[in-house]
């Protein structure tokens, strides 16, 4: 242990998204036979499987809740884990009925991606390289959309595999060498930016078995990469580049070496503090409380002996009973607005998602800094506010035109305050709500019943009514958390 | 950022359409008049249309008149105003020692010529970087307390580390909620959302109470709600029952009551806020329903950080319930590489805008009311990398204000006695700062608030 580590006093935040005083597992080595993962053996229907739909996903498309409720735990996990080929169904994105232009035009980024999340079949896939996307944060106002689309990609492709391969990939990435000042790194003039953050925001955690002389070695060997400057795109031609690499030897963790890039991602992943680290930033994404000293000992044994693989640690998260026992989880808000489209069976038609996104307080590819998201304060005024535009967005073309000579609709009179919140709530494909929401939905439903004084209001109020409903339905904490 | 004018077109026509059939209403007993609030007779008008709508729909909620009716708040109505800058600002190009050898030689690429920039009057070893020359205005006009090398012992070098203590003032990572919040917890009041008011469209964590309200918009003129196809006697109350189904959850699980206080405290913020939606814009730019006094400079929207500001001098004149404020400067200062453009562009905008709100509440003559706290979560290694800087540790810090000592705090530690990382050395503490802002400015003891207080000096920065 040197000095200076123990000056810092293990300092350290916890990772986002994740729950705090996590334990320090012991180094799964050092036991023959790991602790053995619990498994959810409660009941299991459409209500279980619309939170996993919710948790490992982007909610339910129509007739889902009732083919996982029938797949069970396991099936379920199953084929979020192991999806079919990827097909992305109903209606292609559009703006203003043209074809969107991903990288060419202004927000048509966040479009695409939004477009995925709301037509794959393969849910799981889509939020893994969500996950990712806040894990390695990179910005659009540091990196070309261009870049970032191609990184999304990468993102995609390794988002059950291997987390050194993730890692690697990522560190060459165009896009983060622009974000972390990658290729400003030189033998000359070393810089480091992306040594500090691989250790404390993607590997290890802040402080937690590294000193100030680790970030400082590892970015001399992470020197060597390079870019050129184009006067029409940009950064282009990435490369790396022996010249401007540090050769010498570096003393990394008290180790000695004359590294290179490579090793610095495997020096980091083989780091003893990384496996605890890894299985609990990945645990907060899926579970609001901390895993138990037991669990991070399970899985950080299991993520080892698979050879540092993703899926199966998901795997273990996603059986594991304090994902479907415990407390609701705040919806990240582009989760929030991706499910509410799949629930109205509607599409992507609208560049307003672009800055409706940024005002919920999630924008994708626009993550406030490289720490990614704070999951732990999704909402306030400013974000509720958001979410209230973009269910208004969401709500385009699916109100009620409130001419009655336009629309048909059971008058006040005519339609039971329980059979108006039952028509309101089939418009976001019937989710649960809370007995308390009903009851509240079920009051205010009366209320505008009994302000239809007069009999020109009682057809208008109706739809009025119905129109609000599916506002309020849409903006309940009901539907902000899952 | 764009906006969707659409929005705020429909909602301006639904309300319109919804009063039309009644007549504007009056303006009630307790409004305030337009006179020295700010708020011109027109808009006024225009907005208590509004406003009265959404006290009809707001129920039990806080209406306008309320608000203004709470009386000065907490510490005599003073108010203070955090600005972060957010990366780490580079303070040693800031206030730079240009004419020292050590300095062109650890900053090949960056150190400013000697003899640039006004030089700094309590040391004459430095010289204000020129994109900061309205603070070698502030500071000659005795208005500017720069603290040249604020920090803490063994400083940590990670942006979310060294922000985080900051934000909690503590040295102590688990630490949630922040330390302006621990002192609203203590002094706030429970109806009032804007007693503790971020302005960057989300709450800044320093501001984070465990117990009262707090607000965040994206600015004072942005919090309109409209809901599509929705109108009338039916929009009324579905926002008062948006808050009600909130507060049917206010006992529930953690992340059930996070969303419903959201639909709570945002049913109290609207009736708050509804004087300064922007009106009448029609084809043109959107405009602000209130006159600014002085001369901001040129900022993109209504949200940008200039009309920020002046919309924080237009709440406070209109005489709304504000108490502490957040509000994040333009630009990154995380300068690892191109920093020259930075501090150009970014910084001369921060720096202008914090000399045209402090003319503001001069010409508004609320200047004894409003003290600004600068601050960032470190500052920058002295030597450059080529293009940029590195993490360092002891930083920039300033208070700003008619109220301020205008005096150095700690001093400038030079480039010769650097730490063994190569940073400048703390010659202040930044949890000595806010003990002294809560004493001297808040009226509060520290020891009640700062776990540290009783160990740290207590800089004059307040006369």
């Amino acid at each position: 242990v040197h000095a200076d580590e123990q000056k810092s006093g293990w300092t350290r935040l916890q990772p986002l998204g994740t729950a705090r005083d996590m334990p320090r597992p012991k180094p799964p080595r050092h036991r023959r036979r790991p602790p053995k993962l619990p498994v959810y053996r409660g009941a299991w229907g459409p209500v279980q499987a619309e939170r996993l739909l919710w948790r490992a996903g982007f909610g339910p498309r129509r007739g889902d809740r009732e083919r996982f409720a029938k797949l069970g735990l396991e099936g379920s996990v199953r084929a979020l884990t192991h999806p079919p080929a990827e097909r992305l169904r109903g209606p292609k994105p559009t703006v203003d009925g043209a074809p969107i232009a991903p990288g060419d035009a202004w927000g048509h980024d966040v479009l695409w991606w939004l477009d995925r999340m709301v037509r794959s079949n393969q849910p799981l896939t889509e939020r893994l390289t969500l996950v990712f996307h806040d894990w390695f944060a990179t910005s659009i106002s540091g990196a070309s959309a261009r870049h970032l689309l191609a990184q999304n990609r990468t993102l995609r492709a390794n988002c059950m595999g291997s987390f050194q391969t993730l890692t690697e990939r990522i560190t060459r990435d165009p896009a983060m060498l622009m974000w972390l000042n990658g290729t400003d790194n030189s033998k000359d003039s070393p810089n480091e930016n992306y040594a500090r953050e691989l250790q404390e925001l993607f590997t290890l955690g802040a402080g937690n078995g590294y000193t100030e002389r680790d970030v400082r070695e590892l970015a001399r060997a992470l020197t060597g990469w390079r870019n050129d400057w184009s006067d029409n795109t940009g950064a282009v031609n990435f490369r790396y580049d022996g010249s401007r690499h540090d050769g010498g030897t570096k003393t990394v963790y008290g180790r000695r070496g004359r590294y290179t890039w490579q090793d610095a991602v495997r020096l980091a992943i083989e780091h003893r503090s990384h496996p605890a680290f890894f299985v609990g930033k990945l645990w907060g994404y899926f579970i609001p409380t901390a895993p138990s000293r037991a669990d991070v000992t399970a899985l950080s044994s299991l993520y080892v002996r698979s050879g540092h693989k993703i899926r199966p640690v998901v795997e273990a998260i996603l059986r594991h009973p304090a994902m479907h026992r415990g407390p609701r989880m705040v919806k990240p808000p582009i989760v929030y607005v991706a499910g509410l489209l799949r629930g109205a069976g509607k599409g992507v038609d609208t560049d307003a998602w672009a800055w409706a996104t940024e005002l919920a307080g999630q924008r994708p590819f626009a993550p406030p800094n490289v720490a990614g998201w704070d999951a732990g304060r999704w909402i306030d005024t400013a974000t509720w506010r958001g979410r209230w535009i973009c269910a208004n967005h969401a709500l385009e073309g699916r109100t009620l035109d409130p001419d009655p000579d336009k629309t048909k609709y059971p008058t006040t009179a005519a339609q039971s305050p329980a059979g108006a919140v039952d028509a309101a709530l089939k418009l976001w494909g019937s989710p649960t709500v809370t007995a308390a929401t009903r009851r509240e939905l079920e009051r205010f439903a009366k209320r505008c019943d009994q302000a239809a004084d007069a009999e020109w209001k009682q057809g208008s109020y109706s739809i009025l009514r119905h129109n609000a409903l599916a506002m309020l339905i849409a903006t309940s904490p009901d539907l902000h958390t899952c | 950022m764009t906006r969707d004018p659409s929005c705020e077109d429909c909602s301006r026509a639904q309300l319109f359409r919804a009063a039309a059939g009644r007549g504007l209403p009056p303006i009630e007993p307790g409004m305030p008049a337009p006179a020295g609030t700010g708020l011109t007779r027109r808009s006024l008008l225009w907005r208590a249309a509004g406003a009265a709508l959404s006290v009809y729909g707001a129920g039990r909620l806080l209406p306008m008149s309320e608000a203004l009716a709470q009386g000065p708040g907490p510490a005599g109505g003073r108010v203070l105003v955090q600005v972060y800058l957010e990366g780490g600002i580079d303070s040693v190009n800031l206030l730079a020692p240009t004419e020292d050898p050590t300095y062109r030689k650890l900053r090949p690429t960056l150190a400013l010529p000697p003899g640039t920039g006004t030089p700094f009057g309590e040391d004459q070893r430095l010289r204000w970087h020129p994109s900061a020359e309205a603070l070698a205005q502030l500071h000659g006009e005795g208005k500017l307390c720069v603290m040249p090398a604020v920090g803490y012992a063994h400083p940590d070098q990670s942006h979310f580390v060294s922000r985080h203590f900051y934000e909690v003032g503590a040295l102590d990572a688990n630490q949630r909620v922040g330390w302006i919040g621990r002192y609203l917890d203590r002094v706030g009041n429970p109806d009032n959302p804007l007693q503790g008011l971020s302005l960057d469209g989300s709450l800044a964590p320093a501001l984070a109470t465990a117990r009262v309200p707090v607000a965040s918009i994206d600015s004072p003129s942005g919090y309109g709600f409209w809901a599509r196809d929705v109108w009338g006697d039916v929009e009324s109350l579905m926002l008062e029952a948006s808050a009600e189904i909130g507060a049917a959850h206010l006992g529930a699980d953690a992340a059930l009551r996070q969303a419903a206080t959201g639909a709570v405290q945002a049913g109290r913020l609207r009736g708050q806020l509804a004087p300064f939606a922007p009106t009448e814009s029609g084809d043109g730019p959107e405009k602000l329903p209130f006159t600014i006094p002085v001369a901001y400079p040129a900022g993109d929207g209504l949200d940008s950080f200039p009309a920020k500001l002046a919309g924080v001098a237009a709440m406070l004149a209109a005489g709304l319930p504000l108490h502490c404020i957040s509000i994040t400067a333009p630009g990154g200062y995380d300068t690892h590489s191109d920093q020259r453009e930075v501090f150009d562009g970014d910084l001369k905008l921060t720096c202008d805008s914090l000399l045209a709100f402090q003319r503001d509440l001069e010409a508004r003559g609320l200047a004894d009311r409003v003290l600004v706290h600068v601050w960032s979560e470190f500052g920058r290694r002295a030597e450059d990398n080529g293009s940029g800087t590195d993490h360092g540790a002891a930083g920039l810090g300033l208070v700003l204000g008619a109220r301020a000592t205008g005096r150095m705090i700690g001093e400038f530690p030079g480039l010769d006695q650097l730490d063994p990382d190569g940073n400048l050395r703390a010659t202040s503490d930044f949890r000595a700062v806010y003990a002294s802002l809560l004493e001297q400015w808040l009226g509060h003891d520290a020891a009640a608030v700062l776990p540290d207080a009783r160990s740290m000096p207590r800089p004059a920065l307040v006369r």
